[in-house]
């Protein structure tokens, strides 16, 4: 049996130790916003925060997470999170939206740990998350963006 | 360092073929697969011979791709057995722990890690407790056995390792470990840790002398 707490909620997995934490996320808890892309954390779609840091649970293990915090894109909050929402709306970043869930969150992490990236820095902490639709101009934009606003 | 998400717009148009090319086959085994044991090269009389002969052997391991993999001489890890650039495009970082946002815990976990549904070319994604690139001035990538047996001496390049220091990490070191255990899918260095310790114990104990630069 593990145990998690998953979005602020404590919750138990007693299925194959083994199942991906995507899929215990998608299919046992019904919070589909976290994507499955390649499952072998090429793409980013999947990417949550565990104990607070990106992590793509296409390749996590649910017995991995015993004990941990993880939140997914219904569950995020805070001032970064707010500002990023804004910010992508307010650029329209997504096309497809496919892999947006996990930009979000990468790009939350990113601000939670640097608030003022650089190009280079967001280059850094986002290149991991693959965009088909290459909306990639649109979101260090928007990073650039939820940066400025979170400064005041 | 400049990493451009133009960069990633090039990774994504070519993602079917990067992970085609991470799916092919391992490359045959360049080795045997063993070590000679340290006993079979007492019949190598002359002292500085049997020591450039005992580190040539433990060379099967610390040239090996699930070494040098690991210790690029460039700012991005190496991957597979044909030591390709590793995708996604992950850089050292502080500590060689990779750069803010994505940190080798990013993807990698504490152990390997098994894959679902994947093609059976991948089959897991490698982990260990202290999954890090080596330090650059540890750099092997591109250099020859002797460079890199220059370099384990000195310690301004060995982590200010004494030679029983390095012995040890060589011999008992948890990470150098996982060469022999890298996960379902991937090819082993070649014999155990504890043989290969003993080839570099020996290659200490004999003078430690290089092989040619």
């Amino acid at each position: 049996m593990v145990t998690f707490t998953l979005n602020g909620k404590t919750r138990t997995f007693d299925g194959d130790p083994e199942t991906p934490l995507l899929w215990v996320i998608r299919d046992f808890e019904k919070l589909t916003g976290t994507k499955y892309g390649c499952g072998v954390a090429q793409c980013g779609a999947c990417t949550v925060h565990l104990d607070g840091m990106p992590r793509r649970s296409c390749i996590t293990p649910i017995a991995m997470i015993d004990g941990s915090d993880v939140i997914t894109i219904e569950g995020i909050a805070g001032k970064e999170a707010e500002a990023v929402q804004t910010a992508w709306a307010g650029l329209d970043v997504p096309q497809c939206g496919y892999c947006q869930s996990g930009q979000i969150m990468s790009a939350v992490a990113l601000l939670q740990m640097v608030p003022k990236p650089t190009d280079d820095e967001i280059d850094g902490a986002m290149t991991g998350n693959l965009c088909r639709c290459a909306t990639y101009h649109r979101i260090r934009a928007a990073i650039h963006n939820a940066a400025n606003a979170m400064e005041g | 360092m400049k990493i451009t998400l133009l960069f990633s717009g090039i990774a994504v148009n070519c993602l079917v073929v990067g992970v085609g090319i991470m799916l092919a086959p391992a490359s045959k085994a360049q080795n045997a697969g063993s070590l000679r044991p340290v006993e079979s090269f007492q019949s190598i009389s002359d002292k500085r011979a049997r020591s450039v002969a005992l580190f040539e052997e433990a060379g099967k391991v610390i040239q090996h791709p699930r070494c040098v993999n690991c210790h690029p001489a460039t700012e991005r890890p190496l991957q597979g057995m044909s030591m390709r650039p590793h995708q996604p495009p992950v850089f050292r970082g502080d500590a060689g722990m990779g750069l803010v946002g994505m940190q080798c815990n990013t993807c990698h976990s504490e152990q390997n890690t098994p894959v679902v549904g994947q093609a059976d070319t991948l089959k897991s994604i490698p982990g260990n407790p202290a999954w890090h690139l080596a330090p650059i001035e540890m750099a092997w990538e591109g250099k020859t056995l002797g460079q890199i047996c220059e370099q384990l001496k000195d310690q301004k390049r060995n982590g200010e390792k004494t030679m029983a220091e390095m012995v040890e990490h060589m011999a008992h070191d948890e990470l150098v470990g996982w060469g022999w255990q890298p996960g379902d899918g991937r090819e082993p260095v070649p014999g155990t840790q504890e043989e290969f310790g003993k080839l570099i114990q020996a290659w200490a104990d004999t003078g430690a002398a290089c092989p040619s630069p």
